[in-house]
Protein backbone atom coordinates (compact mmCIF):
# COMPACT_ATOMS: atom_id res chain seq x y z
CA UNK A 1 0.00 0.00 0.00
CA UNK A 2 1.52 3.30 -1.09
CA UNK A 3 -1.23 5.40 -1.85
CA UNK A 4 -1.03 7.41 0.88
CA UNK A 5 -4.35 9.81 -0.35
CA UNK A 6 -6.67 6.81 0.15
CA UNK A 7 -9.26 6.52 2.76
CA UNK A 8 -9.02 3.12 4.39
CA UNK A 9 -12.67 2.02 5.49
CA UNK A 10 -13.57 -1.14 7.05
CA UNK A 11 -16.07 -3.23 4.90
CA UNK A 12 -19.16 -3.87 6.34
CA UNK A 13 -18.38 -7.24 7.66
CA UNK A 14 -16.26 -6.07 9.98
CA UNK A 15 -17.23 -5.03 13.56
CA UNK A 16 -15.31 -3.17 16.29
CA UNK A 17 -15.32 -4.24 19.64
CA UNK A 18 -14.21 -3.78 23.21
CA UNK A 19 -13.60 -6.42 25.14
CA UNK A 20 -13.39 -6.04 28.61
CA UNK A 21 -11.77 -9.10 29.62
CA UNK A 22 -8.67 -7.91 28.53
CA UNK A 23 -9.61 -3.98 28.01
CA UNK A 24 -8.24 -4.25 24.34
CA UNK A 25 -10.56 -3.89 21.34
CA UNK A 26 -11.29 -6.71 19.12
CA UNK A 27 -11.92 -6.61 15.27
CA UNK A 28 -14.29 -9.39 14.52
CA UNK A 29 -15.78 -10.97 11.10
CA UNK A 30 -17.14 -14.11 9.90
CA UNK A 31 -15.91 -16.89 12.76
CA UNK A 32 -12.68 -15.43 14.00
CA UNK A 33 -11.06 -12.01 15.24
CA UNK A 34 -7.88 -10.33 15.79
CA UNK A 35 -7.31 -8.51 18.85
CA UNK A 36 -5.84 -4.88 18.62
CA UNK A 37 -3.07 -3.20 20.88
CA UNK A 38 -3.74 0.07 21.73
CA UNK A 39 -2.09 1.60 18.77
CA UNK A 40 -4.03 -0.72 16.08
CA UNK A 41 -7.18 0.59 18.08
CA UNK A 42 -6.42 3.89 17.15
CA UNK A 43 -5.69 3.23 13.52
CA UNK A 44 -8.84 0.99 13.22
CA UNK A 45 -11.00 3.63 14.71
CA UNK A 46 -10.32 5.84 12.05
CA UNK A 47 -10.41 3.48 8.94
CA UNK A 48 -14.20 5.30 8.48
CA UNK A 49 -13.26 6.33 4.94
CA UNK A 50 -13.16 10.12 6.49
CA UNK A 51 -9.43 10.23 6.75
CA UNK A 52 -6.83 9.92 4.18
CA UNK A 53 -3.31 7.71 5.47
CA UNK A 54 -1.93 11.03 5.64
CA UNK A 55 -4.36 11.96 7.71
CA UNK A 56 -3.94 9.20 10.39
CA UNK A 57 -0.12 9.72 10.15
CA UNK A 58 -1.16 13.54 11.39
CA UNK A 59 -3.64 12.29 13.76
CA UNK A 60 -1.14 9.42 15.71
CA UNK A 61 2.03 11.52 15.34
CA UNK A 62 0.30 14.36 17.29
CA UNK A 63 -1.03 11.53 19.79
CA UNK A 64 2.41 10.01 19.77
CA UNK A 65 4.74 13.21 19.94
CA UNK A 66 8.14 11.00 20.67
CA UNK A 67 7.32 8.79 17.71
CA UNK A 68 8.64 9.86 14.48
CA UNK A 69 6.06 10.64 11.16
CA UNK A 70 7.86 8.18 9.23
CA UNK A 71 8.04 5.19 12.45
CA UNK A 72 4.18 5.95 12.14
CA UNK A 73 3.51 5.90 8.74
CA UNK A 74 5.59 2.63 7.85
CA UNK A 75 3.82 0.66 11.36
CA UNK A 76 0.29 2.03 10.28
CA UNK A 77 0.55 0.58 6.28
CA UNK A 78 1.79 -2.82 7.49
CA UNK A 79 -1.32 -2.74 10.18
CA UNK A 80 -3.54 -1.35 6.81
CA UNK A 81 -1.66 -4.30 4.88
CA UNK A 82 -2.58 -6.94 7.17
CA UNK A 83 -6.65 -5.97 6.92
CA UNK A 84 -6.65 -5.59 3.58
CA UNK A 85 -5.11 -9.03 2.59
CA UNK A 86 -7.63 -10.14 5.22
CA UNK A 87 -9.88 -8.43 3.18
CA UNK A 88 -11.66 -5.99 6.39
CA UNK A 89 -10.84 -3.15 4.13
CA UNK A 90 -13.56 -1.84 1.08
CA UNK A 91 -12.62 -1.53 -2.42
CA UNK A 92 -8.78 -1.99 -1.32
CA UNK A 93 -7.78 -5.58 -2.44
CA UNK B 1 -9.17 -16.83 33.93
CA UNK B 2 -5.93 -17.42 32.23
CA UNK B 3 -5.94 -16.19 28.99
CA UNK B 4 -4.90 -20.09 28.34
CA UNK B 5 -8.13 -21.22 28.21
CA UNK B 6 -10.45 -18.51 27.34
CA UNK B 7 -13.21 -19.60 25.22
CA UNK B 8 -13.84 -17.30 21.79
CA UNK B 9 -16.38 -19.15 20.15
CA UNK B 10 -19.85 -20.78 21.42
CA UNK B 11 -20.37 -23.81 18.61
CA UNK B 12 -24.72 -23.80 19.32
CA UNK B 13 -25.30 -27.40 18.00
CA UNK B 14 -29.44 -26.30 17.81
CA UNK B 15 -30.55 -29.80 16.14
CA UNK B 16 -29.43 -33.13 14.94
CA UNK B 17 -32.52 -32.62 12.44
CA UNK B 18 -31.53 -31.82 9.24
CA UNK B 19 -33.08 -32.27 5.70
CA UNK B 20 -29.90 -33.40 4.13
CA UNK B 21 -28.25 -36.57 4.75
CA UNK B 22 -24.44 -36.33 3.67
CA UNK B 23 -22.76 -39.54 4.22
CA UNK B 24 -19.26 -37.66 5.69
CA UNK B 25 -22.06 -36.13 8.48
CA UNK B 26 -20.23 -34.61 11.96
CA UNK B 27 -22.79 -35.26 13.93
CA UNK B 28 -22.49 -38.71 16.31
CA UNK B 29 -23.83 -42.18 14.34
CA UNK B 30 -26.40 -42.22 17.26
CA UNK B 31 -28.13 -38.98 16.80
CA UNK B 32 -31.37 -40.24 15.96
CA UNK B 33 -31.67 -41.86 19.55
CA UNK B 34 -31.27 -38.36 21.23
CA UNK B 35 -33.51 -36.74 23.56
CA UNK B 36 -35.32 -33.47 23.41
CA UNK B 37 -33.68 -30.13 22.05
CA UNK B 38 -33.14 -27.36 24.43
CA UNK B 39 -35.78 -24.68 24.42
CA UNK B 40 -35.10 -21.37 23.32
CA UNK B 41 -35.05 -19.32 27.38
CA UNK B 42 -31.97 -22.05 27.99
CA UNK B 43 -30.10 -20.95 24.84
CA UNK B 44 -30.55 -17.12 25.77
CA UNK B 45 -29.18 -18.23 28.88
CA UNK B 46 -25.86 -19.85 27.44
CA UNK B 47 -25.89 -17.22 25.18
CA UNK B 48 -25.36 -15.10 28.08
CA UNK B 49 -23.23 -16.71 30.02
CA UNK B 50 -20.92 -17.50 27.26
CA UNK B 51 -20.68 -14.21 26.81
CA UNK B 52 -19.48 -13.60 30.41
CA UNK B 53 -16.90 -16.19 30.06
CA UNK B 54 -15.48 -14.15 27.05
CA UNK B 55 -17.44 -15.33 23.97
CA UNK B 56 -17.45 -12.79 21.25
CA UNK B 57 -18.27 -15.44 17.84
CA UNK B 58 -21.30 -17.33 18.00
CA UNK B 59 -21.99 -20.13 15.12
CA UNK B 60 -25.58 -21.28 14.72
CA UNK B 61 -25.39 -25.06 13.66
CA UNK B 62 -26.81 -28.07 13.37
CA UNK B 63 -27.95 -30.51 11.70
CA UNK B 64 -29.96 -27.67 10.21
CA UNK B 65 -30.61 -24.91 12.33
CA UNK B 66 -33.10 -22.97 10.24
CA UNK B 67 -35.58 -25.93 11.27
CA UNK B 68 -35.94 -23.83 14.65
CA UNK B 69 -38.72 -21.67 14.46
CA UNK B 70 -37.02 -19.74 17.02
CA UNK B 71 -34.31 -19.04 14.83
CA UNK B 72 -35.50 -15.32 14.86
CA UNK B 73 -35.29 -14.58 18.45
CA UNK B 74 -31.98 -16.28 19.02
CA UNK B 75 -30.36 -14.26 16.69
CA UNK B 76 -32.32 -10.84 17.77
CA UNK B 77 -31.17 -11.74 21.15
CA UNK B 78 -27.50 -12.36 20.26
CA UNK B 79 -27.06 -9.16 19.07
CA UNK B 80 -27.93 -7.09 21.75
CA UNK B 81 -25.32 -8.97 23.89
CA UNK B 82 -22.88 -7.81 20.37
CA UNK B 83 -22.15 -11.53 19.53
CA UNK B 84 -20.84 -12.18 15.81
CA UNK B 85 -23.60 -14.16 14.75
CA UNK B 86 -22.50 -16.95 12.27
CA UNK B 87 -25.24 -19.19 10.47
CA UNK B 88 -23.85 -22.41 9.31
CA UNK B 89 -26.55 -23.63 7.02
CA UNK B 90 -27.08 -26.16 4.34
CA UNK B 91 -29.45 -23.68 3.04
CA UNK B 92 -32.71 -25.76 3.11
CA UNK B 93 -35.18 -24.58 3.95
CA UNK B 94 -35.05 -21.06 3.72
CA UNK B 95 -36.97 -18.15 1.85
CA UNK B 96 -35.41 -14.22 0.79
CA UNK B 97 -37.67 -13.11 3.45
CA UNK B 98 -36.66 -15.09 6.64
CA UNK B 99 -33.28 -14.78 5.13
CA UNK B 100 -33.60 -10.70 4.96
CA UNK B 101 -35.73 -10.52 8.90
CA UNK B 102 -33.02 -12.91 10.26
CA UNK B 103 -30.01 -10.07 8.56
CA UNK B 104 -32.22 -7.30 10.03
CA UNK B 105 -32.36 -8.85 13.59
CA UNK B 106 -28.62 -8.99 13.65
CA UNK B 107 -27.25 -11.90 11.52
CA UNK B 108 -23.80 -11.31 10.54
CA UNK B 109 -22.16 -13.79 8.71
CA UNK B 110 -23.56 -16.97 6.62
CA UNK B 111 -22.05 -19.89 5.60
CA UNK B 112 -23.12 -22.52 3.12
CA UNK B 113 -22.46 -25.55 2.68
CA UNK B 114 -22.33 -27.08 -1.22
CA UNK B 115 -21.49 -31.20 -1.78
CA UNK B 116 -20.50 -30.71 -5.16
CA UNK B 117 -20.28 -28.43 -8.31
CA UNK B 118 -22.24 -30.32 -10.17
CA UNK B 119 -25.84 -30.53 -9.24
CA UNK B 120 -26.56 -33.89 -9.90
CA UNK B 121 -23.34 -35.13 -8.00
CA UNK B 122 -24.26 -33.14 -5.22
CA UNK B 123 -27.95 -33.41 -4.95
CA UNK B 124 -26.99 -37.42 -5.02
CA UNK B 125 -24.25 -36.51 -1.87
CA UNK B 126 -27.05 -34.35 -0.03
CA UNK B 127 -29.36 -37.34 -0.35
CA UNK B 128 -32.49 -34.84 -1.58
CA UNK B 129 -32.46 -32.28 -4.75
CA UNK B 130 -30.69 -29.17 -3.04
CA UNK B 131 -27.87 -27.89 -5.25
CA UNK B 132 -30.43 -25.03 -7.28
CA UNK B 133 -31.93 -23.60 -4.12
CA UNK B 134 -28.35 -23.64 -2.89
CA UNK B 135 -27.32 -21.16 -5.58
CA UNK B 136 -30.45 -18.93 -4.76
CA UNK B 137 -29.53 -18.99 -1.32
CA UNK B 138 -25.56 -17.55 -1.75
CA UNK B 139 -27.34 -15.32 -3.92
CA UNK B 140 -29.86 -13.90 -1.90
CA UNK B 141 -26.63 -13.70 1.05
CA UNK B 142 -24.67 -11.73 -1.22
CA UNK B 143 -27.49 -9.62 -2.19
CA UNK B 144 -28.51 -8.50 1.23
CA UNK B 145 -24.90 -7.39 1.95
CA UNK B 146 -23.63 -10.46 4.29
CA UNK B 147 -20.79 -12.16 3.86
CA UNK B 148 -20.88 -15.64 2.43
CA UNK B 149 -18.83 -18.85 3.07
CA UNK B 150 -19.09 -21.47 0.75
CA UNK B 151 -17.57 -24.74 2.65
CA UNK B 152 -17.28 -27.38 0.74
CA UNK B 153 -16.50 -30.96 2.33
CA UNK B 154 -13.83 -32.77 0.24
CA UNK B 155 -13.61 -36.43 -0.42
CA UNK B 156 -12.89 -38.67 -2.89
CA UNK B 157 -15.75 -38.24 -5.11
CA UNK B 158 -15.64 -34.26 -5.51
CA UNK B 159 -12.04 -33.07 -4.88
CA UNK B 160 -11.25 -33.23 -8.79
CA UNK B 161 -13.85 -30.82 -9.26
CA UNK B 162 -11.60 -27.84 -7.04
CA UNK B 163 -11.43 -25.38 -10.50
CA UNK B 164 -15.43 -25.62 -10.44
CA UNK B 165 -15.83 -24.86 -6.66
CA UNK B 166 -13.29 -21.97 -6.76
CA UNK B 167 -15.23 -20.72 -10.13
CA UNK B 168 -18.36 -21.31 -8.02
CA UNK B 169 -17.39 -19.35 -5.41
CA UNK B 170 -16.23 -16.02 -7.40
CA UNK B 171 -19.70 -16.36 -9.36
CA UNK B 172 -21.94 -16.04 -5.84
CA UNK B 173 -19.46 -13.42 -4.80
CA UNK B 174 -18.33 -15.25 -1.88
CA UNK B 175 -16.00 -13.62 1.23
CA UNK B 176 -14.89 -17.05 1.80
CA UNK B 177 -14.36 -20.04 0.40
CA UNK B 178 -13.39 -23.07 2.80
CA UNK B 179 -12.06 -26.31 1.17
CA UNK B 180 -12.06 -28.34 4.27
CA UNK B 181 -11.25 -32.25 3.71
CA UNK B 182 -13.38 -34.43 5.85
CA UNK B 183 -12.57 -34.93 9.19
CA UNK B 184 -12.52 -39.18 9.72
CA UNK B 185 -14.76 -39.80 12.62
CA UNK B 186 -18.32 -40.07 12.69
CA UNK B 187 -19.81 -40.84 10.00
CA UNK B 188 -17.22 -40.22 7.45
CA UNK B 189 -15.21 -42.65 9.71
CA UNK B 190 -17.70 -45.09 8.21
CA UNK B 191 -17.68 -44.52 4.96
CA UNK B 192 -13.97 -44.07 5.00
CA UNK B 193 -12.88 -46.27 2.18
CA UNK B 194 -15.40 -44.54 -0.54
CA UNK B 195 -14.48 -40.80 1.27
CA UNK B 196 -10.36 -40.81 1.34
CA UNK B 197 -8.94 -39.17 -1.47
CA UNK B 198 -5.08 -40.51 -2.72
CA UNK B 199 -2.20 -38.40 -1.99
CA UNK B 200 -2.16 -37.43 -5.97
CA UNK B 201 -5.80 -36.15 -5.66
CA UNK B 202 -4.71 -34.13 -2.74
CA UNK B 203 -1.76 -32.80 -3.87
CA UNK B 204 -3.43 -31.63 -6.95
CA UNK B 205 -6.03 -29.72 -4.84
CA UNK B 206 -3.99 -28.05 -2.78
CA UNK B 207 -1.87 -26.99 -5.61
CA UNK B 208 -5.18 -25.52 -7.32
CA UNK B 209 -6.17 -24.22 -4.40
CA UNK B 210 -2.62 -22.15 -3.25
CA UNK B 211 -3.12 -20.67 -6.94
CA UNK B 212 -6.26 -19.23 -6.17
CA UNK B 213 -5.52 -18.02 -2.84
CA UNK B 214 -2.93 -15.95 -4.04
CA UNK B 215 -4.75 -14.32 -6.90
CA UNK B 216 -8.02 -13.83 -4.89
CA UNK B 217 -5.87 -12.34 -1.86
CA UNK B 218 -8.03 -9.78 -0.79
CA UNK B 219 -11.10 -9.85 -2.04
CA UNK B 220 -11.54 -13.81 -1.46
CA UNK B 221 -10.07 -15.89 1.26
CA UNK B 222 -9.06 -19.23 0.03
CA UNK B 223 -8.46 -22.16 2.99
CA UNK B 224 -7.36 -25.24 2.40
CA UNK B 225 -7.39 -27.96 4.80
CA UNK B 226 -5.77 -30.75 4.37
CA UNK B 227 -7.07 -34.23 5.93
CA UNK B 228 -4.89 -35.38 8.93
CA UNK B 229 -4.64 -38.66 6.82
CA UNK B 230 -2.02 -36.65 4.76
CA UNK B 231 -0.61 -34.50 6.79
CA UNK B 232 2.81 -35.63 9.04
CA UNK B 233 1.58 -33.80 12.46
CA UNK B 234 -1.76 -33.65 13.36
CA UNK B 235 -4.43 -31.39 13.54
CA UNK B 236 -4.56 -28.69 16.27
CA UNK B 237 -7.84 -29.91 17.12
CA UNK B 238 -10.29 -27.28 18.42
CA UNK B 239 -7.22 -25.20 19.29
CA UNK B 240 -6.60 -27.77 21.95
CA UNK B 241 -9.16 -29.05 23.95
CA UNK B 242 -11.34 -26.83 25.93
CA UNK B 243 -9.64 -23.65 25.42
CA UNK B 244 -10.81 -21.42 22.69
CA UNK B 245 -14.37 -23.09 21.83
CA UNK B 246 -17.40 -24.37 23.79
CA UNK B 247 -19.60 -26.71 21.91
CA UNK B 248 -23.05 -26.77 22.94
CA UNK B 249 -25.24 -29.87 21.93
CA UNK B 250 -28.85 -30.17 20.82
CA UNK B 251 -29.60 -31.46 24.15
CA UNK B 252 -27.74 -28.49 26.19
CA UNK B 253 -24.67 -31.17 26.70
CA UNK B 254 -21.41 -28.32 27.10
CA UNK B 255 -18.76 -29.88 25.18
CA UNK B 256 -14.75 -29.01 24.19
CA UNK B 257 -16.16 -30.53 20.78
CA UNK B 258 -18.94 -31.63 19.07
CA UNK B 259 -17.74 -35.83 19.07
CA UNK B 260 -16.48 -35.20 22.78
CA UNK B 261 -19.35 -37.09 24.36
CA UNK B 262 -18.92 -40.38 22.22
CA UNK B 263 -15.46 -40.56 24.02
CA UNK B 264 -16.44 -43.20 27.08
CA UNK B 265 -15.84 -42.09 30.58
CA UNK B 266 -15.59 -38.91 30.11
CA UNK B 267 -18.25 -36.96 32.14
CA UNK B 268 -19.93 -33.93 30.31
CA UNK B 269 -22.77 -31.81 31.77
CA UNK B 270 -25.72 -30.15 30.45
CA UNK B 271 -26.59 -26.46 30.96
CA UNK B 272 -29.82 -27.06 32.14
CA UNK B 273 -28.13 -28.28 35.49
CA UNK B 274 -24.97 -25.96 35.97
CA UNK B 275 -23.76 -22.63 34.48
CA UNK B 276 -21.60 -22.74 31.71
CA UNK B 277 -18.94 -20.85 33.21
CA UNK B 278 -18.67 -23.41 36.08
CA UNK B 279 -18.86 -25.92 33.31
CA UNK B 280 -16.50 -24.48 31.56
CA UNK B 281 -13.73 -24.38 34.43
CA UNK B 282 -14.53 -27.18 36.70
CA UNK B 283 -16.17 -29.77 34.99
CA UNK B 284 -14.27 -33.34 34.68
CA UNK B 285 -14.88 -33.71 31.26
CA UNK B 286 -13.08 -30.02 30.45
CA UNK B 287 -10.19 -30.55 32.30
CA UNK B 288 -9.15 -34.16 31.26
CA UNK B 289 -7.35 -32.94 28.22
CA UNK B 290 -6.59 -29.53 29.19
CA UNK B 291 -2.97 -28.02 29.45
CA UNK B 292 -0.02 -30.61 29.65
CA UNK B 293 0.01 -32.28 32.45
CA UNK B 294 -1.96 -35.70 30.53
CA UNK B 295 0.03 -35.32 27.75
CA UNK B 296 1.25 -39.20 26.43
CA UNK B 297 4.36 -40.39 25.25
CA UNK B 298 5.80 -39.07 22.25
CA UNK B 299 4.14 -35.80 23.03
CA UNK B 300 5.07 -34.75 26.34
CA UNK B 301 8.52 -33.99 25.09
CA UNK B 302 7.44 -33.28 21.74
CA UNK B 303 8.62 -29.59 20.87
CA UNK B 304 5.07 -29.34 18.55
CA UNK B 305 2.69 -29.93 21.77
CA UNK B 306 2.28 -26.38 22.03
CA UNK B 307 1.03 -26.17 18.47
CA UNK B 308 -1.35 -29.24 18.23
CA UNK B 309 -1.89 -30.33 21.96
CA UNK B 310 -1.64 -33.93 21.25
CA UNK B 311 -4.01 -33.89 17.85
CA UNK B 312 -7.61 -34.81 18.34
CA UNK B 313 -8.88 -36.74 21.06
CA UNK B 314 -11.27 -38.39 19.10
CA UNK B 315 -9.48 -39.93 16.74
CA UNK B 316 -6.84 -41.68 19.17
CA UNK B 317 -10.06 -43.11 20.45
CA UNK B 318 -11.61 -44.03 17.48
CA UNK B 319 -8.63 -44.92 15.89
CA UNK B 320 -7.03 -46.29 18.59
CA UNK B 321 -9.70 -47.00 21.23
CA UNK B 322 -7.85 -44.90 24.09
CA UNK B 323 -8.30 -41.33 23.57
CA UNK B 324 -5.60 -40.53 26.06
CA UNK B 325 -3.20 -41.68 23.23
CA UNK B 326 -1.31 -39.44 21.09
CA UNK B 327 -3.36 -38.61 17.82
CA UNK B 328 -2.50 -41.61 15.22
CA UNK B 329 -2.61 -39.00 12.35
CA UNK B 330 0.87 -38.10 13.53
CA UNK B 331 3.73 -39.59 12.02
CA UNK B 332 5.78 -39.90 15.72
CA UNK B 333 2.80 -41.61 17.43
CA UNK B 334 2.23 -45.42 18.03
CA UNK B 335 -0.86 -46.52 16.02
CA UNK B 336 -0.21 -44.41 12.91
CA UNK B 337 0.39 -47.91 10.92
CA UNK B 338 -3.48 -47.79 11.16
CA UNK B 339 -3.22 -44.21 9.27
CA UNK B 340 -0.96 -45.58 6.34
CA UNK B 341 -2.74 -48.80 5.56
CA UNK B 342 -5.77 -46.27 5.06
CA UNK B 343 -3.79 -44.01 2.94
CA UNK B 344 -2.42 -47.12 1.18
CA UNK B 345 -6.01 -48.64 0.63
CA UNK B 346 -7.11 -45.25 -0.90
CA UNK B 347 -4.17 -46.07 -3.65
CA UNK B 348 -5.36 -49.14 -4.67
CA UNK B 349 -9.19 -48.59 -4.58
CA UNK B 350 -8.65 -45.37 -7.42
CA UNK B 351 -11.64 -45.85 -9.62
CA UNK B 352 -13.81 -47.91 -7.54
CA UNK B 353 -17.11 -47.20 -7.53
CA UNK B 354 -17.90 -45.03 -4.89
CA UNK B 355 -21.05 -46.48 -2.47
CA UNK B 356 -22.24 -44.61 0.80
CA UNK B 357 -24.32 -45.55 3.81
CA UNK B 358 -26.10 -42.38 3.88
CA UNK B 359 -27.05 -40.68 7.41
CA UNK B 360 -30.53 -42.00 8.28
CA UNK B 361 -32.54 -41.74 11.98
CA UNK B 362 -35.57 -40.52 13.11
CA UNK B 363 -37.01 -37.10 12.61
CA UNK B 364 -35.44 -37.08 9.42
CA UNK B 365 -37.34 -36.00 6.50
CA UNK B 366 -38.20 -38.33 3.87
CA UNK B 367 -37.93 -35.33 0.55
Amino acid sequence: MTLTTIRPRFSPKVRLRFDRRTGRHLLLYPETGLQLNHTATVIARLCTGEWTVDDMVEQLTQAYGDVSPDEIRREMCEFLDVLSHRGLLQGMA
Amino acid sequence: MNNESRPYTLIAELTYRCPLRCPYCSNPLDFAEHGNEIDTDTWLRVFQEAEELGVVQLNLTGGEPLLRNDLERLIEEARKIDLYTNLITSGIPLTFERLSRLRALGLDSVQVSVQSARPSVSDRIAGVPSFNRKLDVMRWVTSLDLPLTMNVVLHRENISEINEFIALAERVSADRLELANTQYLGWALKNRSALLPTREQIERARTVAAEAKARLRGSMEVLFVTPDYYTDYPKSCMEGWGRRFIVVNPEGLALPCHLAHTIPGLRFEHVTQRRLGDIWHHSAGFNRFRGEDWLPDPCRTCERRVLDFGGCRCQAFHVLGDAGMADPACSLAPGHDFIESARAQAGRTTGVPVLFEYRTGRGRSAR
